[in-house]
């Protein structure tokens, strides 16, 4: 599994770091990205799933394998 | 909060001041949704109010054709006003490029990074201020504990003093709980704007860690930024920083006050505090933020003529049932929840980290020390509403 950022979506909720602060980084301005190439670990795949399920701008994609 | 007249039709002739709808708009917006999901009325100037999910993130998005100038849900028209802040209260009440640039300086204060910084300080607020009702057996939740809490890390941030708590609650509650009541809306802005000039003058002179002083040490191109900015993001800062948190801190208490068996989970159960601040956040969303249509627009069938008010009311976004399961219900430990409490695209709340971060921290540390706790029988519980929706009294029984 892996996951997206999409960088013009995302307004700064921050969700996605509260909830995955090991999937995902979040900057001085609020703007999120994944961490190295957004790859899940098989034990972190809710985590990511659920950080997607949080985000009010649908600005994370979530891509099964 | 002065009597409007009662509303008996919501669909053409709705009033967000009308006594019912700030005690109990979840009807409201439910009967609305299922009716007419976009509002009308002509009270104080024409306005619309939708209220689901997707239009009001809609709207939100699309600054082109619904501007942020006027952000007020009643219209206010004051040319004085406009002298000292030519700009307003930028970012709140600016469009792009304004926005952007001051966004860009505010949010640094309010980054993750920054809010666990003033964790400590808001830990300390909440212990002293339960300190200090000393094992007394009756509160008032809102008054004695909600509303003493943002106020003091916002003036922390600002660099002001926090024994001016008082003062600036009630200028900020002046500003915007009673925004039909232009003498008191004056009296407020005035004593807030005349306050941050005189700590914008100073900081000049000597400056500090605090954000005036970073925003004048701020450089935009190359060039300063000019005090009358300063001042209206200072201003800003004061105004969307105290009465917004302390009404989602109050809310949640009274809830809390008023559902044993979720006040008995989440004390048995401080797990669930990070989904439970959300869920809380999500059904009191405090804040309706007003649009101004730019050009003639359409909106779920309903004409929209430049000028007119849209008020996004998230709060009635956040309880559509095409959006969340069960919306009416608090699921304290619901999974998937895209609430928009702090607002939905460029105009997201700038200090909604500090805000997350104040109403876990005073939930925490008063159920902590008063896990028990219920609504006092008898005495009423006061609302305020129309901009920012909480209670202001909330007589509770300790146990």
């Amino acid at each position: 599994m892996k996951v997206r950022v999409d960088a013009a979506r995302c307004q700064g909720h921050a969700r996605c770091y509260a909830l995955a602060p090991d999937l995902f980084d979040v900057d001085d301005y609020g703007q999120s990205a994944v961490r190295g190439d957004g790859t899940v670990p098989h034990d972190r795949e809710e985590a990511a799933r659920l950080a997607a399920a949080n985000c009010p701008e649908f600005a994370i994609e979530v891509i099964e394998d | 909060m002065p009597r409007t007249e009662p509303v008996t039709d919501w669909t053409t002739d709705f009033d967000v001041l009308d006594e019912g709808y700030i005690e109990d708009p979840f009807p409201i917006w439910d009967e609305l949704r299922a009716s007419c999901p976009v509002a009308a009325t002509t009270r104080r100037g024409r306005a619309w109010l939708p209220t689901r999910y997707a239009d009001v993130t809609a709207i939100a998005h699309d600054t082109t054709t619904f501007s942020s100038r006027e952000v007020g849900v009643v219209a206010v028209h004051e040319e004085e006003e406009e002298d000292i802040l030519p700009y307003g209260l930028p970012p709140i009440t600016s469009d792009p490029p304004l926005h952007t640039w001051t966004r860009r300086l505010l949010l640094p204060w309010f980054s993750h990074r920054r809010v666990e910084e003033y964790e400590a300080l808001t830990r300390k607020v909440c212990t002293t201020l339960i300190d200090e009702l000393d094992g007394a057996d009756h509160a008032d939740a809102a008054a004695d504990y909600a509303q003493q809490i943002p106020v003091r890390v916002i003036a922390h941030i600002l660099g002001v003093p926090e024994e001016m708590s008082d003062t600036f609650t009630g200028w900020v509650r002046d500003s915007l709980e009673f925004v039909d009541d232009p003498e008191r809306r004056r009296r407020g802005n005035f004593g807030i704007g005349e306050f941050l000039w005189q700590k914008v003058q100073e900081r000049k002179l000597e400056p500090g860690d605090d954000l005036v002083s970073g925003l004048l040490a701020a450089r935009v191109d190359g060039e300063p930024v000019e005090d009358s900015i300063v001042l209206g993001m200072a201003m800003l800062t004061m105004i969307a920083g105290i009465d917004t948190t302390w009404s989602a801190i109050g809310a949640s208490l009274w809830h809390l006050a008023t559902h044993d068996e979720d006040r008995a989970r989440l004390v048995a159960d401080p797990g669930l505090m990070d989904t439970a601040v959300e869920e809380l956040l999500r059904a009191y969303a405090p804040v309706t933020m007003a649009r101004e249509v730019t050009i003639d627009t359409e909106v779920a069938g309903c004409p929209m003529q430049a000028g007119d008010k849209v008020l996004l009311s998230f709060p009635a976004a956040n309880r559509d049932p095409t959006a969340f399961d069960r919306p009416n219900e608090v699921v304290l430990d619901r999974e998937a929840n895209r609430h928009v409490a702090f607002g939905s695209g460029i105009h997201r709340c700038a200090g909604s980290n500090l805000a997350r971060m104040e109403l876990r921290v005073s939930l925490e540390e008063w159920l902590a020390r008063i896990p028990s706790f219920h609504l006092a029988e008898g005495a009423p519980v006061l609302w305020a509403g129309g901009q920012v929706r909480g209670p202001r009294s909330i007589p509770v029984v300790l146990r």
